[in-house]
């Protein structure tokens, strides 16, 4: 099988030799057979009488490894060199942990990434849920490269109308980003009712080619005042109205020359994600820097 | 007070929504985990609706299926000006239930394509997606003829219907289906004109309308 021309092959090691979340499996359970790309490549996925799932690289007609992890079935397309993400607060007993509903997207996955961390955006995309005007500054917060290699942004706040499904009214929410590889992503934010203990949401974001991408949510919510159901309906509330604005972002790649937009402050998370991606030399989904 | 069986990303259960908000109707939602959860298939909900679909209403111990009659059935009830669904004129009436066919038709092309690019269902693409653009002609002819006449609304008449409602969602959520609307200019203005009647809510994919020319 030829692949678009537009559609080049991925030649980050880093992309090829990691594991990437490609289908939630209740979804797969139902479909029983889901044909999806990853890294630009064709797979077919297919769920067994005896409830075990393969999959096959279409192009190669060869079988390659899956892992079942956080309700979602993941590949390697190399050599994995580490298995999924850990993610200590899945174990704690009294959290919501759910897939959050996996939404294809017409725009590059690290486009996903970086909106995700985006605080400026939600007084005019979710108005009257994360943020409402007038109060559409970003407070100052702290960003750095940590040495596990990741992203974190720390002592974001923000004011939220509707922070969760179980706010009573608007607070200063808490936030804490984390990038945990190039294509995944996670927050932490206070949570409404155990104010000393943060939900969490992580996007495992597939990239199906360069411009395209699956956002594959995983949440871990804290169950006090609140159900599962309602949990997944925040999220897909939230993501169903980013997903206009990121389809509509152009380029669909996601720029990697520090000249090719203009950031302000509230951008520094960002800032940090487009140079940590190109000191790496992750350039899937990008238009790598000039210089 | 009545229930509504709603999944907030369905432009079926939107509809109902936002006539209940034009109409000031109070309302119970009760979210149904359709996706992923497929709770719209679990033995509970057959049980409401042996289809297997939202939306569903409970109005006082009265239930309901399928956006279309619920649309009328609470037009009917709510609304005593009789205007969003006119049983005062056989003319009207009959371009009402033209139009809400029409709606039925654009769920299973614009909706359907929809659900394909976003939410990985197995529909064939190209049809789902020429269907809808021979339906949005048609939609953009008679709206642009209707222009012509002084008519801002699908059916004849100076007021909104029922089948404006039921035609507007999965029009407005068409380019989540790859289905660009640039090429039907009478449509988005119909869009826009929906998107200013007094009570208008919008749900994830909808914006509101800008700012409006200044009437005088």
């Amino acid at each position: 099988m030829t692949l678009h021309p537009k559609i080049s092959r991925c030649a980050d090691p880093q992309l090829v030799n990691d594991w990437h979340s490609v289908a939630d499996m209740a979804t797969l359970a139902t479909k029983r057979i889901h044909q999806t790309r990853l890294l630009g490549v064709p797979v077919r996925l297919e769920v067994h009488t005896n409830r075990q799932p393969t999959a096959q690289r279409m192009d190669l007609g060869i079988a390659i490894d899956s892992v079942e992890k956080y309700g979602f079935l993941w590949l390697c397309l190399g050599t994995p060199q580490r298995p999924p993400p850990e993610i200590p607060e899945a174990r704690e007993t009294d959290r919501h942990c759910v897939t959050g509903g996996s939404i294809a997207l017409n725009v590059s996955g690290l486009r996903t990434v970086e909106n995700f961390l985006d605080m400026g955006h939600f007084p005019f995309i979710h108005t009257d849920w994360l943020g409402v005007e007038p109060h559409t500054e970003v407070p100052p917060y702290k960003v750095e490269i940590t040495a596990e290699n990741e992203v974190l942004a720390t002592e974001c706040t923000f004011f939220q109308p509707v922070a969760s499904p179980t706010a009573k009214g608007g607070f200063m929410v808490e936030y804490v980003y984390r990038i945990l590889r190039p294509y995944t992503v996670c927050l932490y934010k206070s949570n409404p009712v155990q104010t000393s203990r943060m939900d969490s949401i992580y996007l495992f974001v597939q990239p199906v080619d360069e411009e395209n991408c699956v956002a594959h949510p995983f949440l871990c919510y804290l169950k006090d005042g609140i159900d599962a159901p309602t949990v997944r309906w925040f999220m897909q509330l939230i993501f169903a109205q980013d997903k206009p604005i990121l389809e509509n972002q152009l380029p669909k790649r996601l720029p990697l020359d520090p000249r090719a937009e203009t950031p302000i402050r509230a951008d520094a998370s960002s800032i940090c994600y487009r140079r940590w991606l190109r000191d790496q030399n992750i350039s899937y989904g990008a238009i790598p820097s000039a210089i | 007070m009545i229930k509504l069986y709603d999944y907030e990303l369905s432009g079926n259960c939107f509809k109902l929504r936002l006539l209940m908000a034009i109409l000031g109707v109070k309302y119970e939602p009760v979210a149904v985990d359709f996706y992923p959860g497929l709770e719209h298939k679990s033995p509970w909900f057959l049980q409401l609706n042996p289809l297997g679909q939202l939306p569903v209403i409970d109005d006082d111990g009265y239930i309901l299926r399928d956006a279309q009659a619920i649309l009328i059935y609470l037009a009917s009830k709510y609304d005593p000006s009789a205007k969003w669904y006119p049983t005062g004129s056989p003319n009207l009436l009959g371009e009402v239930c033209q139009w809400m066919a029409f709606a039925d038709a654009i769920t299973s092309t614009a909706s359907a394509a929809r659900l394909h690019d976003g939410l990985f269902y197995d529909f064939d693409i190209e049809a789902c997606r020429t269907g809808a653009h021979r339906l949005f002609r048609i939609l953009d002819e008679h709206l642009w003829f209707g222009e012509d006449q002084g008519n801002d609304w699908l059916c004849s008449g100076s007021h909104p219907t029922v089948a404006d409602l039921a035609c507007f969602p999965y029009v407005v959520l068409s380019e989540e289906g790859g289905i660009s609307r640039q090429d039907y200019p009478a449509i988005r203005r119909w869009t826009d004109r929906v998107k200013r009647i007094p009570g208008f809510r919008v749900m994830p994919g909808i914006f509101p309308a800008g700012p409006g020319p200044k009437t005088t």
